[in-house]
């Protein structure tokens, strides 16, 4: 309650303060640019990984206009009323040109009233839920897209031969429940069978426990489980379900390509899928060579490179060229710039910016757990 | 819908696991608001700090595991009486929502500490191969540490009676919780008295945290508010201020979460409404919960 009162005051303070000083922020030699990232709570891990990609790019291409880029970076707690607080003090106290973030789409999606009223351009990298950019105008984003994602687990699954389903989502998250709705449809589709999901189990953040949902998903004996949410607790109901004898495959989303999913979950998240969006070992484009160069060098305790990370120095880039393009600090003509991106040739692959504002993707990766890692298993390509 | 017995005893298995965390955790609040009618909110807090004390102890400096495990409640310990020492006994004067309110800040502080030297990134937690192993008996999969954890909670609650029923320190606390003045008149130290009882608890809170490490092996500096919530709860419904009250609170608690998820799988996600709505009911229908004395004092 008492968060979501500071929110609304800031969000009225905003908006007044706007309305007076009329949205320039021109400062001499510097242009700043929001990083809004969830870097302590329970996306730490996420937060974390996107904010070394976009470090990455802001050290290798740290001016533009021949004025130096500032990263400023704004910790959104792994909270959708904290998320609101921290992208209000990104545009109001730091006066930011542009923002990138942020990893979640619910937190994405808590700031999305602020830049659009403030007409700050904002460039999500790995926010995969198709809300965050609906009617607004002013968030954008190098990832593909939930339906699209949702697609490709849906057809890998298929494509092994699993016909029964059960799914446990992550209830309060609007990315797990978004995404376990699109695996649900195209699975549907496909199998051309209505009850190919044998049970849903719904769990919330933070919790420990997934015993009974997961007892009662073995009594339906699925094919596999297909369980989106945040990496701890997935990690957790992975290392449950062995322990009740629940010995499927698991499939999930980008956001278990993290390290603590593979520490909590140890031997038992060994044969988990998921999709993502790149892929370190093969990479695509001269930009991606590059990068996995640099971050190889900036980064050498990493034993590999996480997909966020990519797109938070392609999201990086992606502003740049903007501002380049619009030969000015203006936030507006930065966002027409971002709108109008065309084959852009980031490390994720080539960009192109569409009406809704997302990036026009049609490949993702499938990687798998082998041996304490996440490794390259194919690439699916959809038209 | 129907449910076949085997799944029902897999059910009831889960539900008696998590139920005796609780019901170890619940002893620890219980003990402190028997003595000093207080509730210590920081027990949450103390529980995630034993946590990351035996996550140290054994994946950072790889003591064996039974050093570390002695150490990790003896510092556990160490922190709920200095907490004792610096947060409550100055208050001890101070009208008894003052107490309550430090004790708010104590779990905020130690919250906010965990994240600045830990980071807000959850670790895992050591594996314990012969406690996590899995047994299966007649198609029900249970863990080494299903069987154990209620042995501890049972064990730990006798020895907790005894200490309190048939021990000088268990009479002088019992003195202290009837009327703390005349303790004083009478001669007994009561500032020792009060920090051996946060020892104690703090003690069980590390204990806990261990079976709890083992069982869900992931450390995060919010992950003692969940259970420090439910265990209150657990202790609120068994009677506060009643040891064996807690125990059967855990219990309670536990069984009817798992269970109702058994029952209806589409409330899932309305788990920890469970425990809260448990928690009104009790209140209204038995405000003293069930094995609560007549006189409950209000919060």
């Amino acid at each position: 309650m008492k968060k979501c009162l500071v929110s609304i005051l800031c969000l009225s303070l905003s908006v007044v303060m706007l309305a007076g000083c009329g949205g320039t922020k021109e400062d001499a030699n510097v242009i700043k640019i929001g990083v809004f990232e969830p870097l302590t709570g329970a996306n730490a891990a996420g937060g974390e990984l996107e904010v070394e990609g976009i470090k990455l790019a802001n050290k290798l291409y740290p001016e533009v206009l021949g004025k130096k880029v500032e990263l400023v970076i704004a910790d959104n707690k792994s909270d959708k009323a904290e998320a609101t607080t921290a992208a209000a003090r990104l545009i109001e106290k730091d006066k930011v040109s542009a923002i990138i973030g942020s990893w979640g789409s619910s937190l994405s999606m808590a700031a999305g009233d602020l830049v659009k009223n403030n007409k700050v351009p904002a460039v999500g990298a790995s926010c995969t839920n198709p809300m965050v950019t609906q009617d607004n105008d002013y968030y954008f984003r190098v990832c593909f897209l939930d339906p699209f994602q949702g697609t490709v687990m849906a057809n890998y699954a298929y494509q092994q031969g699993y016909r029964k389903i059960a799914i446990v989502q992550e209830v309060s998250n609007d990315y797990a429940v978004g995404l376990a709705n699109f695996f649900t449809a195209a699975f549907k589709k496909l199998t051309g069978d209505e009850n190919c999901i044998v049970e849903v189990g719904n769990y919330n953040t933070n919790d420990q426990d997934f015993s009974g949902i997961l007892t009662n998903i073995k009594s339906k004996n699925p094919d596999a489980i297909f369980a989106p949410g945040n990496f701890t607790e997935s990690a957790l109901v992975i290392k449950q379900a062995k322990s009740l004898g629940l010995n499927v495959p698991f499939l999930g989303g980008d956001t278990w390509e993290t390290e603590e999913f593979l520490n909590v979950g140890g031997q038992d998240v060994e044969g988990a899928v998921i999709t993502t969006f790149f892929d370190d070992t093969a990479p695509v484009t001269d930009e991606a060579k590059k990068f996995v160069e640099e971050y190889k060098k900036e980064y050498a305790d990493k034993e590999s490179i996480a997909a966020v990370s990519a797109l938070g120095y392609d999201a990086y880039l992606l502003i740049l060229k903007a501002i380049e393009k619009a030969g000015s600090t203006d936030s507006t003509a930065i966002r027409d710039a971002i709108a109008t991106t065309k084959d852009f040739e980031g490390v994720t692959g080539s960009i192109t910016i569409n009406e809704q504002g997302d990036a026009d993707k049609n490949s993702a990766v499938i990687k798998t757990v082998k041996d304490g890692q996440f490794v390259y298993l194919d690439t699916v390509v959809i038209e | 819908m129907t449910l076949d017995a085997q799944t029902f005893m897999q059910h009831l298995a889960n539900g008696i696991s998590v139920g005796s965390l609780y019901a170890l955790i619940a002893i620890g609040y219980t003990m402190v608001y028997g003595i000093l009618r207080l509730i210590n909110f920081a027990h949450g807090d103390i529980f995630m700090m034993a946590a990351y004390f035996a996550f140290f102890g054994i994946a950072v400096f790889h003591l064996p595991w039974y050093v570390a495990f002695l150490l990790v409640i003896g510092v556990t310990v160490l922190l709920g009486a200095g907490i004792e020492k610096a947060a409550y006994r100055p208050l001890r004067d101070a009208p008894k929502s003052s107490v309550l309110i430090s004790a708010i800040g104590v779990s905020f502080l130690l919250e906010n500490l965990a994240t600045f030297l830990f980071s807000g990134k959850p670790k895992a937690f050591p594996d314990f191969p012969a406690m996590t192993r899995v047994l299966e008996i007649k198609g029900i999969s249970i863990q080494v540490l299903t069987l154990v954890v209620p042995l501890v909670t049972i064990l730990l609650l006798f020895i907790l009676l005894f200490i309190v029923n048939h021990t000088k320190l268990g009479m002088a606390m019992r003195a202290v919780s009837k009327d703390y003045e005349i303790a004083q008149v009478m001669g007994i130290k009561i500032d020792r008295i009060i920090a051996y009882t946060f020892g104690i608890g703090s003690s069980l809170a590390a204990i806990g945290a261990i079976l709890w490490g083992m069982k869900y092996p992931q450390v995060s500096p919010l992950m003692g508010v969940m259970p420090g919530l439910k265990c209150f709860i657990a202790a609120v419904i068994g009677g506060i201020g009643n040891i064996k009250g807690a125990v059967m609170g855990g219990f309670i608690l536990g069984l009817a979460e798992v269970l109702l998820v058994a029952a209806f799988s589409s409330l899932t996600g309305y788990r920890d409404a469970i425990a809260f709505i448990l928690l009104i009911i009790i209140l209204l229908v038995r405000p003293t919960g069930l094995l609560g004395e007549k006189t409950a004092e209000k919060v």
